[in-house]
């Protein structure tokens, strides 16, 4: 069924030309389009825009002529999106609308709660045995950890499926809390930790050290374990001044040497 | 001419006057109705939080009951704002614990909401009965018990010698008479009286016994009176599952609570169930998940009075005696409407409800994974069924039958079982929603995820449903066009704005392009709330909302490639509306400046975690823009990630 061609008609910001049913070409040098504010309303037609009533009296009257010239109006909105996004928030492809796009995972997309994605994880992984299996593709449902750290004014929270190795989520960490110095959390310094005596020369400098608990409830330094590993079990992040985590070294240590 | 009415009269008048719609037309008449008017309201609901601030609504209202209060932008249920953005509610319960000691209601939407705040609560308000907490934030279980010891904590104090200030003492003392609650207050001031009150619920015989020199210092407290208790969907730290223990023994006031939010925390069961006991006027208890099968019984039958009730987990080995005891459970709850839970959900069990289900007006099944063939058979004994909530697990056909069952259906959502799988789940197509917009003639309200649609079957659902007010379809996969033609779904949509005249919000999915937008601003009269993902082409699509949608007070905005031509074109109508949001759109860091400065009464903020926008060019497109009107100016409490365009006034007043 075939909707009949709609008339634009004029509205507020005036200069709005007509638009007919097809896609319109984007003429920008033609509707030239204004500074919308109050009590500037060119023409006096219709007055369907509800503030007009209002009676403002200002009459600031700003042209911004906007021609397709400039690059950042105009440009292909699938290269702009693209450069906002970081890598990891992959965008499906619009160009070719009739194949469905990989399966990556947009944030927030589709609009389910967490608190029902996380229910509905719980769920499929008491009733399917091969969830597991299935939480390889990139799709997997999210694994929201929440991140304190020791002086911040409030919690974050990353989606730890996010990323695919310790330096990715070191990355990450850091520049959430980038007023704050980290230290180096990169997988050499992870791998660092687990020599004792460069352990306690990092711990004792007043660095932050990134710490996690574990499904046990126990307290453990990042980096000690393979990276899915550490992605099942994390419950919790918390970012700790580096002298206040000594304690935790000493039992990483162990826990460490039982498994290997 | 002054009026001849006299307040008292014009007051009464007001009391009938309800909505704030109304009160806020009242109030405007004349400067006498405004101050009347603003006297007596009692309720005030405040859609963003930022918009006024607390000072400025207590200076206006001096006699507020009940306080509804939103905070975070709606994407923040989807992880769009991060984290800190702000929607703290300390500052404006402190604010009210000095001017509204006798504040009854909060309640509380995507808010921070610390323990610090909960405590706060807990003593500063003595006649406090609601607190309703719907996605918060912020609080543990200490926070709850605060609340629910209520009268361990030091109150606001009426006497002759006016109002005392909490905080100057620590112990209270009380008893238990008969009925009475007796309570010895002793305070010392600089006449040094002794004071003694009882009071007997709320309407109180409050009575003064003598007066002696004391250097003795105590605090009164009242019977607490807390009635309703609602976690909604709030994310709680758990620290103890002790905190409802801390209901006192003689607290017996509860009407409504629900934790279902607390998941598989475990909360103290025989605590639980001596509350649900001794509460007669308990008629909302909905349980959380750790709330094993077996402890149902015992529950409802301590509590037939029930109306609305959610079970835990509902999953157990099947056994004879543990379901004959369940099913006699629920035939002895006479007045259950609604029931919600059902964790896991083993369809052994399900025929339990069945003693209930010709009552039910509401069911909220979306976290059982049962399968299509059960659930038909529970809809099909529910022909008094108003509210659905579903997953895909039921089906085209499983709506089939729900169509034919269920002639009084008004609200319908299927959620998806497999939100990130690109493939279907479950066989729920485009078929389902038609067959139930053809058999539910009352149906209003639509939330409906699948992943495939075609413009046929919309354009039939308008026809079939033209009293329809929300409308909410998400197709899966972004920008999918309509499966059999490959074409955009804008005429799909376009049917449902032009059939729908009373449609309040629309969420938008599928191939679309500027044409649909073009619709909605001619067609969309009502629309009030618009949510668009994934669509358009150009600013065009923008520019036909924010000038055709006359009744629109709030848009969100994401993956579009609008720009700034609209926003600036349209920058007066955002004055007319609550927010807008926008993100991953293409609005560059001089459009907001420029907003920013020229718009005094709308707050823009930039939220990028880039970094500062100053380190990249003006023409650089911002990861994400809050825009939202406001009388209070700019707010202080942004974290690092966030920056405020200021109008030049207040730049110049702070250099």
């Amino acid at each position: 069924m075939e909707v009949a061609a709609l008339k634009m008609g004029k509205g507020g910001g005036g200069g709005g030309g007509e638009v007919g049913g097809e896609k319109a070409k984007m003429g920008f040098e033609e509707t030239e389009l204004r500074l919308g504010l109050p009590g500037n309303m060119g023409g006096g037609e219709g007055g369907e825009v509800s503030m007009r009533k209002r009676g403002f009296s200002e009459t600031v009257d700003l042209k911004l002529n906007l021609s397709s010239k400039e690059s950042s109006a105009t440009v292909d909105p699938n290269d702009k999106v693209k450069g906002l996004q970081k890598e990891k928030n992959l965008l499906p492809c619009a160009t070719d609308p009739a194949k469905p796009p990989a399966k990556a995972q947009v944030v927030g997309w589709p609009p389910v709660r967490s608190f029902r994605k996380n229910m509905l994880a719980c769920t499929q992984k008491n009733s399917s045995g091969s969830s597991s299996e299935e939480s390889e593709k990139a799709g997997g449902s999210a694994a929201f950890v929440k991140v304190s750290m020791d002086g911040a004014p409030y919690l974050r929270k990353v989606d730890l499926r996010m990323y695919k190795t310790y330096q990715e989520l070191s990355d990450a960490l850091a520049k959430m809390f980038s007023s704050f110095t980290i230290g180096n959390c990169g997988s050499q310094g992870m791998k660092d930790f687990m020599n004792e005596s460069k352990l306690m020369d990092l711990l004792n400098g007043s660095d932050y050290v990134p710490t996690y608990e574990d499904k046990d409830g126990d307290w453990m330094l990042v980096g000690d374990v393979p990276w899915e590993m550490f992605v099942e079990s994390c419950k919790r992040l918390r970012i700790m001044k580096g002298t206040e985590a000594i304690g935790l070294a000493p039992r990483a240590m162990e826990k460490c040497k039982n498994r290997s | 001419m002054a009026y001849s009415f006299p307040d008292e009269v014009l007051e009464h008048v007001f009391s009938f006057i309800q909505t704030d719609k109304d009160r806020n037309t009242v109030s405007m008449v004349c400067k006498s109705w405004y101050e009347i008017e603003r006297w007596c309201r009692r309720k005030i609901f405040v859609g963003n939080c930022y918009a006024v601030s607390p000072r400025m609504v207590i200076r206006r209202f001096p006699e507020v009951r009940s306080i509804e209060l939103k905070g975070k932008p709606h994407f923040a249920d989807f992880n769009l704002v991060p984290d800190g953005w702000g929607g703290y509610v300390l500052p404006w319960i402190a604010a009210m614990a000095g001017a509204y000691p006798w504040l009854e209601e909060i309640r509380l939407k995507r808010m921070v909401v610390t323990d610090e705040s909960l405590e706060l609560i807990a003593k500063s308000f003595k006649n406090f009965k609601v607190l309703v907490l719907s996605s918060c934030e912020g609080f543990s279980t200490d926070g709850l018990a605060a609340i629910a010891a209520g009268c361990k904590f030091l109150w606001w104090l009426f006497s002759d010698f006016g109002w005392l200030l909490p905080g100057k003492c620590g112990l209270l003392y009380a008893l238990y008479v008969d009925s009475f609650l007796l309570i010895m207050l002793y305070r010392v001031n600089d006449d040094h009286v002794l004071q003694t009150f009882v009071y007997l619920g709320l309407e109180g015989i409050i009575f003064q016994a003598g007066a002696e020199d004391s250097d003795v210092f105590f605090f009164l407290t009242l019977i607490w009176n807390l009635r309703e208790l609602d976690l909604r969907e709030s994310e709680v730290d758990d620290l103890s599952g002790h905190w409802i223990s801390h209901f006192p023994e003689t607290y017996t006031s509860l009407v409504s609570l629900n934790i279902s939010c607390l998941g598989s925390d475990e909360v103290s069961f025989s605590a639980l169930e001596r509350l649900v006991g001794r509460c007669p006027n308990l008629t909302t208890l909905r349980l959380n998940r750790a709330v094993p099968l077996d402890k149902i019984a015992n529950i409802l039958r301590r509590a037939p009075q029930l109306v609305e009730f959610g079970t835990g987990t509902y999953a157990a080995e099947l056994r004879p005696d543990v379901f004959s005891n369940l099913a006699g459970a629920f035939s002895s709850c006479k007045e259950l409407k609604s029931l919600s839970g059902f964790w896991d959900a083993v369809p052994a069990y399900l025929p339990a409800i069945y003693p209930v289900c010709s009552k039910l007006t509401s069911l909220n099944l979306s976290y059982a994974t049962i399968q299509s063939p059960d659930l038909i058979k529970l809809v099909s004994h529910c022909p008094n069924l108003q509210r659905l909530l579903v997953l895909d697990y039921i089906e085209d056909s499983g709506l089939e039958a729900l169509a034919s069952s269920c002639k009084d259906l008004r609200e319908l959502r299927v959620f998806p079982s497999d939100p990130f799988g690109a493939e279907p789940n479950a066989s729920l197509t485009e078929q389902g929603l038609v067959a139930v917009s053809l058999g539910c003639p009352k149906l209003q309200s639509v939330l409906y995820f699948c992943h495939q649609m075609t413009n046929a079957a919309l354009i039939t659902i308008a026809q079939n449903r033209p009293n329809l007010t929300r409308f909410r379809l998400c197709i899966i996969v972004p920008r999918t066009p309509d499966y059999l033609t490959l074409e955009p779904l804008d005429v799909g949509f376009g049917a449902i704005v032009e059939h729908c005249k009373n449609l309040k919000r629309l969420s938008l999915s599928g191939l679309l392009t500027d044409r649909v937008f073009e619709y909605i601003g001619t067609y969309a009269k009502r629309l009030e709330m618009l949510s668009v993902a994934f669509a358009g082409d150009s600013d065009l699509g923008l520019h036909h909302v924010l000038s055709g949608c006359e009744s629109l007070r709030k848009l969100e905005i994401r993956d579009c490639p609008f720009g700034d031509k609209a926003l600036l074109a349209n920058a007066a109508k955002l004055e007319t509306m609550r927010s807008l949001w926008m993100s991953s759109c293409s609005v560059s860091y001089g459009a907001c400046k420029l907003l920013g400065q020229k718009m005094p009464r709308l707050n823009v903020e930039v939220i990028d975690e880039r970094g500062p926008p100053d380190s990249r060019p003006e023409s650089c497109p911002v990861e994400k823009l809050y825009i939202y009107r406001s009388v209070a100016g700019p707010r202080f409490d942004m974290p690092p990630f966030v920056w405020m365009m200021d109008d030049e006034e207040s730049a110049l007043r702070l250099s």
